[in-house]
């Protein structure tokens, strides 16, 4: 979870050794006074009127299904060239879309999870542009009547820096619908000329579109962190960023308390959860600079730069886009049933009831972390931590299962040592060559009284080498054994005084 | 009432399409007149229609590879191809530039 901002932010003043704004942020510091308490704040310092961010986020989130929304060709990232690409995908004359049923529950799933309306009846639209990777001209999404409507994400954040303080906050969900994506273009800019591979072309798309109710990277970040969760704790998408399962575009404005919102700008290219809260940080600097300069705001697209840790104009953006809108002309409306509503002689293959899908979804994270603080007595921020790392929480079950040691106890163990040797190697809780049952005999030891806790952290250093050798056998070996026996003790208790007199 | 240049502008924009010349714009001008015919019906309270598949059933297809594999057959399409690559040119070309490559094109 991330810290928390108060929602309005005041002019920056230059940060650290005199580094010029605007400029990539020093490392964990923010350039920006906050109030905590997320009040408006009257004028600073500086006599400057404060200035409120919004921030709204375009979600896509890629389907995770065998064949794309519309065709029959095969999902799959890294494949060679063109080579799951149908007729239909390439556009070729007399190919018409047939709808993937998989994808359909996905988006109901998906819209539920995110406590949305869906709607029985939605339609299908054509959004026309040209560019070589959309061979058709146009994209099959849901402009009129998406899938599901009006729902919400809530999310936690941290206040202080010692995590022990979260609130809760939460974004209203405009809209799912469901879209195709577009193939890839490679830029080769040596030869003056674009590669495109159109494996990705057709593959179905949620897109989730979050209202303005943010107001800085930090909410931004963890907003997406919580909808990943929830996706790949649904198995509607695994939303893995870097190989673009899940991409953000971020729309930011600035306003003064009490005016109407400012011009917004569109910022693309994130692809990470940390660029994601850098892009729209700098952005919110960038606009707060230039309108107090006296500048104005562009309503224009912007891409994120990484390196740099700015946001530059796109190109091949210029002017406002007219998409032309239409009805796809090959496509009935989507009906989706209830259990109502449930028509009595239709082939059930051809029927999706939406109760149905409800009563089968899983656990969502929120509710997964409200019952292992209630059945371990741990923190809440100790569930977070648990939950936000793959496999993590169920390595945490698995050891207290096989442990006397209380679950408050053992979850030190698991965040504070496994976690960090596991990040330290950039290993997945998968990859651990410390499996649950050894972590367990381990801590069984050490309550047990037989060794120490700073032996147990010895043993488990050791352990992690992953050279097959069990927690007792590595303390016989080092001799890590705590002495029980109380004759021996006094004995060498009276030695170190000797020792010491002689002095 | 006329179409303006800037709407014309547009349209070539937007569409790729190519008026050409005063006829080709008096055509869209009639095409235009023709169309507003429809103003005369009144449909107050009247729902649009927006597909006649609006009471069709729309079929949901099973998530099965069925299709794809073709690179060879869909590559014969294409005029240039780097290893399998489709090659296209570096983003949008502004239209302007267009006709003078056509010219170029038609003159070589």
């Amino acid at each position: 979870a991330a810290r928390g901002c108060g929602g309005v932010w005041h002019r920056a003043r230059q940060c650290g050794a005199g580094r010029p704004w605007p400029g990539p942020f020093p490392r964990g510091q923010r350039a920006v006074a906050c109030n905590a308490r997320g009040g408006a704040v009257p004028a600073g310092k500086s006599g400057l009127a404060p200035w409120i961010p919004v921030v709204g986020l375009e979600i896509h989130a890629q389907i995770s299904s065998n064949s794309k929304l519309f065709s029959g060709s095969q999902v799959q990232f890294a494949a060679p060239p063109n080579s799951l690409v149908s007729f239909f995908d390439a556009s070729l004359p007399g190919t018409l879309p047939v709808l993937n049923r998989r994808c359909v529950e996905a988006a109901v799933m998906t819209g539920l999870a995110l406590n949305c309306s869906i709607n029985k009846k939605s339609l299908f639209d054509r959004k026309h542009y040209f560019y070589a990777d959309l061979p058709a001209g146009y994209q099959i999404t849901q402009q009129r009547v998406p899938i599901a409507v009006n729902g919400s994400l809530s999310y936690s954040l941290c206040i202080d820096n010692k995590m022990s303080q979260m609130v809760t906050k939460t974004v209203r969900i405009k809209q799912i619908q469901l879209e195709q994506d577009s193939g890839k273009s490679l830029h080769d800019d040596t030869r003056c000329q674009t590669l495109v591979d159109l494996n990705r072309a057709g593959v179905g798309l949620m897109e989730v579109v979050m209202e303005p109710d943010m107001c800085c990277g930090e909410e931004a970040a963890a907003a997406v962190r919580e909808l990943q969760l929830i996706l790949q704790t649904l198995g509607s998408s695994q939303a893995v960023m870097a190989e673009g399962q899940l991409r953000v575009d971020a729309n930011v404005s600035v306003h003064h308390p009490g005016e109407p919102y400012g011009v917004r700008t569109e910022v693309k290219n994130i692809n990470s959860i940390r660029f994601l809260a850098k892009a729209v940080d700098y952005e919110i600097q960038r606009q707060i600079e230039e309108l107090e300069n006296g500048g104005t705001i562009l309503n224009e697209t912007r891409a994120f730069d990484s390196k740099l840790g700015c946001t530059v104009p796109m190109r091949d953006k210029e002017g406002k886009q007219d998409y032309r809108f239409m009805p796809e002309p090959n496509l009935p409306p989507l009906i989706l049933y209830d259990a109502k509503s449930l028509p009595a002689n239709m082939n059930h293959q051809q029927v999706i009831n939406i109760d149905w899908i409800h009563e089968r979804l899983p656990d969502l994270p929120s509710v997964k972390r409200e019952k292992l603080v209630e059945q371990y007595g741990i923190l809440p921020e100790h569930s977070f931590a648990l939950l936000n790392e793959d496999g993590l929480a169920e390595f945490f079950e698995s050891v207290v299962k096989q442990t006397q040691m209380k679950p408050k106890k053992v979850i030190g163990w698991i965040l504070n040592d496994l976690l960090s040797y596991l990040k330290q190697h950039s290993l997945t809780v998968k990859e651990s060559p410390v499996s649950s049952f050894l972590l367990a005999d381990l801590l069984n030891l050490l309550e047990k009284k037989e060794i120490s806790s700073s032996a147990a952290k010895q043993v488990l250093a050791e352990l992690w080498k992953g050279e097959g050798k069990t927690p007792l056998e590595i303390v016989k070996e080092q001799k890590l054994e705590l002495l029980q026996d109380q004759k021996e003790l006094e004995q060498i208790c009276q030695a170190v005084i000797d020792g010491h007199e002689n002095e | 009432q006329k179409v303006s240049v800037e709407v014309l502008a547009h349209l070539e924009q937007l569409a790729l399409v190519d008026f050409r010349d005063l006829e080709g714009v008096e055509r869209l001008q009639k095409a235009i007149q023709f169309a507003d015919q429809l103003h005369e019906v009144n449909t107050d309270g009247v729902e649009p229609m927006d597909s006649v598949l609006e009471d069709r059933c729309l079929y949901l297809r099973e998530d099965d590879v069925t299709e794809g594999n073709c690179t060879k057959e869909l590559l014969e399409n294409a005029r240039e191809k780097v290893e399998e690559y489709f090659v296209a040119p570096p983003g949008n070309i502004p239209l302007a530039k267009l006709e003078e490559q056509e010219a170029f094109l038609q003159g070589s």
